[in-house]
């Protein structure tokens, strides 16, 4: 779990649910540690210049450019784009989508909806979006896992799993579940695989 | 792609209030008062701005009436920056809140730090699709303004100061209650809402969780990287830092250093080196030195 800043302690208490141990990550020595990290929401651009100051960031880039499994929520998927619509600040630039933020408008504009993510089951997942920023370019080989009023909400690259919403505001832990089991669960997997 | 359900959206729900407080957390919200110290502010990595007329040193200083904020100046901040940006409205002066939820602020403080419109009650902050922080000193106030809507609580210290000492105290008054609510049996429960001038059913839930039910920030003369670490360490899950910065000898390098300190606000040597050089500190008051009319804190029922 990155915890320079933002929504931490929600991912936390989801992933103690789901009995998944996890690590507050804010030291460049904690990355050696962990098998996958969750970029939390909070403020992009404050949690960018956090990761440059305490020289996170190209080790962190690295480890997910080759494989480490990486979940963002909101923020955490912006720090992730390639490219962001109209600001300059920092990115990792990995997963191949432009993306708009605070898209849908001030704080008064936030809202939650239920939305359809059929790898999920069919029970709706209500999605929290808070000053959201909304996905507007997006590759090919980027899965589109769920989509709301016609822009992609949740999706997926290899081991990069993003979402413009906060599963982690709700007591719904699928869309975590989904990042343990599957994302997780095959990096650990090709490990194995690879030392033996 | 999924299906749109259009009929399930909802806007400006609890969630999303209390979310952006979520949001907020483990981050410093700094008050600027031109568009300038809003990208100095932006720049150093404050995760919010506080909108303001004037800091709440200069409104000690200066005295007067205090009130919202030109919503022109609020306009030229907004454009200024992309991170959120909260401003301050009397306490009860919901005409004011209209307005500023009208411009689109991403937050409201009722506070303190302004010159009161109503000396009996608070705005309803339910009423409202924009969420609400406001100050408290101890849990009953807390309880009370989360009972009225509010969706952050920050404890009050006393703004303008630069003296950390008020806000330790309404941080530790909170956080005993809550420690103490925790231990109470629940035939006890009503009596001690009554005792704290609170509705019953956050004493309860205080009781059972053992936290506020909404993010609980810490505010009023922090001015050094080490008040930003003492307050988080009482419990604050976020700063919002006034006159500390821009009162200063040089504010830029000092936001910085806050910033820094309420992430590693747990690890005295990284604080021990963000604390070097930053230059002269805000002057500060001693509180005893100042009559009871003087003390903002004391604003709000």
């Amino acid at each position: 779990m990155l915890a320079l800043q933002g929504a931490v302690d929600k991912h936390i208490q989801m992933l103690s649910k789901l009995n998944i141990p996890c690590l507050a990550v804010k030291h460049r020595e904690e990355l050696g540690r962990i098998d996958a990290i969750i970029i939390p929401g909070g403020e992009s651009t404050t949690i960018g210049k956090l990761l440059i100051r305490f020289s996170l960031f190209d080790p962190l880039s690295n480890l997910i450019a080759h494989g480490l499994p990486v979940f963002g929520t909101c923020a955490g998927l912006i720090l992730l784009a390639k490219k962001i619509t109209g600001f300059d600040q920092p990115s990792f630039k990995l997963l191949d989508i432009t993306v708009a933020r605070n898209a849908y408008g001030p704080q008064i504009e936030s809202f939650e909806a239920d939305i359809s993510i059929p790898h999920l089951g069919e029970k709706a997942f209500r999605a929290v979006f808070i000053r959201a920023p909304i996905i507007t370019e997006i590759a090919a080989h980027t899965e589109v896992l769920a989509g709301f009023e016609g822009n992609p909400v949740l999706i997926r690259q290899g081991n990069i799993l993003a979402s413009s919403f906060h599963p982690e505001l709700t007591n719904d832990e699928r869309i975590h579940r989904y990042f343990a089991h599957n994302l997780v669960g095959e990096h650990l997997k090709e490990l194995a695989y690879k030392k033996n | 792609m999924s299906e749109l359900l259009w009929s399930e959206r909802q806007k400006s729900t609890w969630r999303n209030k209390v979310g952006l407080a979520e949001m907020l957390k483990g981050g410093v919200i700094m008050d600027v008062t031109t568009a300038e110290q809003a990208k100095i502010a932006e720049q150093a990595g404050a995760v919010a701005v506080m909108a303001l007329e004037r800091v709440p040193a200069d409104i000690r200083v200066q005295g007067g009436v205090a009130r919202m904020a030109d919503p022109q100046k609020i306009k030229e901040i907004q454009d200024a920056v992309s991170i959120p940006v909260m401003a301050k409205c009397r306490i009860g002066h919901f005409a004011e809140a209209q307005i500023l939820e009208a411009l689109g602020v991403d937050f409201i403080d009722e506070s303190e730090v302004l010159t009161p419109a109503d000396e009996n009650f608070h705005v309803n902050k339910h009423d409202f699709k924009v969420p609400f922080v406001c100050g408290c000193r101890d849990l009953g106030e807390a309880l009370r303004r989360i009972g009225e809507g509010a969706a952050m609580i920050r404890t009050k210290g006393e703004a303008g100061s630069g003296n950390v000492v008020e806000a330790v105290r309404h941080m530790r008054a909170v956080m005993d209650g809550m420690r103490k609510l925790k231990n109470l049996p629940k035939e006890e429960l009503m009596t001690e809402a009554k005792n704290l001038g609170a509705p019953y059913e956050l004493v309860c839930e205080v009781a059972s969780t053992g936290k506020l039910p909404v993010p609980n920030f810490s505010a009023g003369g922090i001015a050094t990287p080490a008040d930003a670490a003492l307050m988080m360490q009482l419990g604050a899950e976020a700063v919002f830092v006034g006159s500390g910065i821009f009162k200063s000898s040089d504010p830029a390098v000092r936001a910085k250093a806050i910033v820094d300190a309420a992430t590693h606000y747990n690890d005295p040597k990284v604080l021990a080196d963000i604390s070097k050089g930053l230059g002269e500190p805000m002057p500060g008051i001693d509180i005893r030195q100042l009559d009871e009319k003087q003390l903002l804190a004391l604003r709000g029922w």
